[in-house]
């Protein structure tokens, strides 16, 4: 059986991953890629948790958060597809029209 | 007593009396601005009317239940803690004057006020604001604690100052307006502390509580400043500023700026008076407070002839009678501070007829020369105006004191007092008596330069004419009033009883000097005195006044008279000097400017400087965002986790807590 603290570390680098693209990178697909991999490493710290402490409330937080990345999902990527017609371009520093 | 209600039906409901005149005041004020002057007339004349009959009533009642002193609390009004001050009215023999001589004679200026005030603007307003004045000057007599009497008090003072400035497009006017209520703040600022220093001494603020606990208080003697000698020179500093005694009597002459009914109303025969009454009134604390009594009878005496040899020069024939006004009060309150407080009341009620038919008749006149107020550009009116003249002509009577007029009795009464005083008596009537010759030649220089001698106004221009009857009756009611009003005490002079110091006997108790036969003798002699200084200050006047004059030119003596004694010029220079340049170079230019405006000021621009440094953050930049986030997270980790990752040699030097 594989110790904790490995799914937790490999956990720690997929969200360290996940907020390095998400500061760094400019397409907004790109973005949300970032966003679903900080969602999934948080499900693997969850699931992690759920075998150590041998109770099942881990898993069932995963299922809602695969619920909520979904639901997430459609309503972004109808955003994403908007925000390509308008503005011809998925770079997100051009989607500034709210700026002073 | 319950069983006597019925029969009472005014007294138990006494409020009626002062609330007429409100309600008229506010019907008038609120809706009159759009009616035809009938309207407001019927209104103004019905409110004041019904309150006179109501006050007859009242005083009906009074007599029938055999002159006990009524007293009822109406309302609670301020209850804190031990401390009640309610809607208390009383009525008992000093207010009944008081009250019969507010309604009724206020009844008879309102009369006068709709001719005169006839082709005036604001109509409505006048009216509305002379009812008002009713209200508080009968809240004011009839009040039964010293709160509700400051109410009446500062009232009246509110309606002086709205109607002094009544023609408030003039400057003058709107100045003097002004003057009288700031002036009057001073004597109101000594009035509130006399009330706190009573009310820390007895614990209440009631008359009858007061009173009675000062009653057994031992006296002060003479000289000593014990806490009712304090108490009392409080309240008499208010007393000098509403009733306009030195050194606070400087507003009275401005204030002749109102419509001359206002002059007649406040000026002359109610508000004035207030001060009278509140000495009055307090008499129980003025005698056991012989030091403030001495100072109320010096002011007193002092003001009478300060004020009556301002008198005897100045031009304008309203200016005459404000001083003449001073100076009387100035006798009022020397009757006060020689313990004849009978003999003030007495005055003040015939004063309050003779000087309001001499300022109505003064407006007739004023109104018959078409505005003109000098008296150098009168003369001969006598024969034009018949029915002014001799109304006039009966108050110059009675004010300078002749037999059988009221003021021969009233001032006659005052002079015996102040003769019969203890500390200087003596010197105290000298002064009141050369006073009175000067009333006496003033009043008949006034009469000599109006209505006798060459025409000295221009004929084509000026149309002199009788006032309508509006104006003329009340003048020959006050003129009957000026001839029989002093008739209460005239049975005194052949031995008789002063019907009226007795009828105030149960007020003012033993306050009043005793008589016996050998006084009788010298109060006879001394009204044969009186009425020989009176002589003479006719006989001067007529030497001087009949016949050609000519204004000339004011020199010496006659050119400081004519200036006041320079009174204004050295209050400008002393008191509102410093202040307006107090105000302007330190409360304007560093408090107000700097301090004030300044605060507000900086934290505004503080507040901008800010958000203009802050706004950088928002920038619209999503992956911005997320780094603060990100940040706020991490800060967040940091403060949770820092306890555990507190280095070792931190954790020794604390003691090892953790």
């Amino acid at each position: 059986m594989v110790a904790t603290s490995y799914y937790l570390i490999l956990s720690a680098i997929l969200f360290g991953l996940g907020i390095v693209a998400f500061v760094f990178k400019r397409n907004i697909i790109t973005l949300f890629m970032a966003i679903e991999l900080m969602l999934n490493a948080v499900n693997l710290a969850f699931v992690a948790f759920s075998q150590a402490l041998g109770k099942p409330d881990g898993e069932v937080f995963v299922l809602f958060v695969i619920v909520v990345a979904a639901a997430e999902a459609a309503v972004g990527l109808g955003i994403i597809i908007l925000t390509a017609r308008n503005r011809h371009s998925l770079n997100v520093e051009r989607v500034n029209l709210l700026k002073l | 007593m319950p069983t006597h209600e019925h029969l009472r039906p005014i007294l138990e409901y006494l409020w009626i009396i002062p609330l007429l005149p409100l309600l008229g005041s506010a019907i008038n004020g609120l809706l009159g601005a759009k009616w035809p002057n009938k309207f407001v007339t019927s209104v103004a004349l019905g409110s004041t009317g019904l309150s006179f009959a109501c006050a007859l009533e009242a005083v009906r009642e009074f007599f029938a239940n055999g002159q006990a002193p009524f007293r009822k609390e109406f309302f609670d009004w301020i209850v804190a803690g031990n401390f009640r001050a309610g809607f208390d009215l009383q009525l008992d023999q000093l207010t009944v004057v008081m009250v019969l001589v507010v309604t009724g004679v206020g009844f008879l200026i309102h009369i006068y006020a709709i001719g005169y005030m006839a082709h005036e603007g604001g109509y409505y307003r006048f009216f509305s604001y002379l009812n008002l004045f009713m209200f508080f000057m009968l809240i004011l007599v009839l009040a039964a604690n010293f709160v509700l009497l400051f109410v009446g008090w500062e009232g009246v003072g509110l309606c002086s100052y709205l109607l002094i400035g009544f023609y408030f497009l003039k400057k003058s006017a709107a100045d003097a307006g002004k003057k009288a209520f700031i002036v009057n703040r001073i004597g109101d600022f000594g009035f509130m502390l006399g009330m706190f220093l009573l009310f820390r001494a007895f614990g209440s603020l009631d008359f009858q509580t007061v009173f009675a606990k000062a009653a057994t208080w031992q006296p002060d003697v003479m000289g000593q400043f014990g806490t009712l000698t304090i108490a009392c020179l409080l309240l008499f500093m208010g007393a000098t500023g509403k009733s306009a005694q030195l050194p606070l009597y400087v507003w009275l002459p401005d204030a002749m700026e109102g419509p001359t009914p206002v002059s007649a109303l406040i000026h002359a025969a109610t508000m004035v008076t207030a001060g009278v009454y509140v000495v009055a009134r307090s008499h129980v604390l003025f005698t056991h407070a012989p030091t403030a009594m001495y100072v109320v009878a010096i002011v007193g005496c002092a003001t009478a002839i300060f004020a009556a040899t301002i008198g005897l020069v100045q031009p304008d024939i309203k200016k005459v009678l404000a001083y003449s006004t001073v100076s009387q009060l100035g006798y009022m309150f020397l009757a006060c501070g020689v313990g004849a407080f009978g003999a003030g009341i007495f005055h003040l009620m015939t004063h309050s007829f003779f000087k309001a038919l001499l300022f109505l008749s003064a407006g007739s006149v004023i109104h018959a020369m078409g505005g003109e107020q000098d008296m150098w550009h009168m003369g001969g009116l006598a024969s034009k105006i018949k029915v002014t003249f001799w109304c006039m002509l009966c108050g110059t009577i009675a004010i300078a004191g002749f037999a059988p007029f009221a003021g021969f009795f009233s001032k006659d009464g005052i002079l015996f007092a102040a003769y019969q005083s203890e500390n200087g008596g003596k010197v105290l009537y000298g002064v009141g008596l050369l006073a009175a010759i000067f009333t006496s030649f003033y009043m008949f220089r006034l009469v000599w330069l109006t209505f006798f001698g060459e025409k000295r106004y221009d004929e084509h221009h000026v149309h002199v004419h009788e006032s309508p009857a509006s104006m003329t009756m009340p003048l020959v009611i006050l003129a009957l009033l000026s001839l029989v009003g002093g008739w209460f005490a005239a049975p005194a002079l052949w031995g008789g009883p002063n019907y009226f110091a007795d009828f105030l006997a149960p007020v003012f108790g033993n306050a009043e000097a005793a008589g016996g036969e050998a006084a009788h003798s010298l109060e006879l002699t001394l009204s044969i005195v009186a009425v020989l200084a009176a002589t003479v200050g006719l006989i001067v006047a007529w030497r001087m006044y009949s016949g050609k004059v000519v204004r000339g030119t004011y020199t010496g003596l006659r050119k400081i008279l004519y200036n006041k004694y320079y009174v204004d010029e050295l209050y400008q220079a002393t008191i509102v000097g410093p202040l307006v340049w107090l105000s302007r170079n330190v409360f304007w230019k560093v408090v107000d400017v700097g301090v004030i405006d300044g605060s507000v000021n900086g934290i505004a621009h503080g507040t901008e400087a800010v958000g203009d440094t802050v706004r950088h953050t928002q920038s619209g930049n999503v992956r911005s965002y997320a780094v603060w986030v990100i940040i706020g997270a991490i800060v967040i980790l940091a403060i949770i986790f820092w306890p555990l990752w507190r280095p070792a040699f931190f954790v020794a030097t604390s003691g090892g807590v953790r």
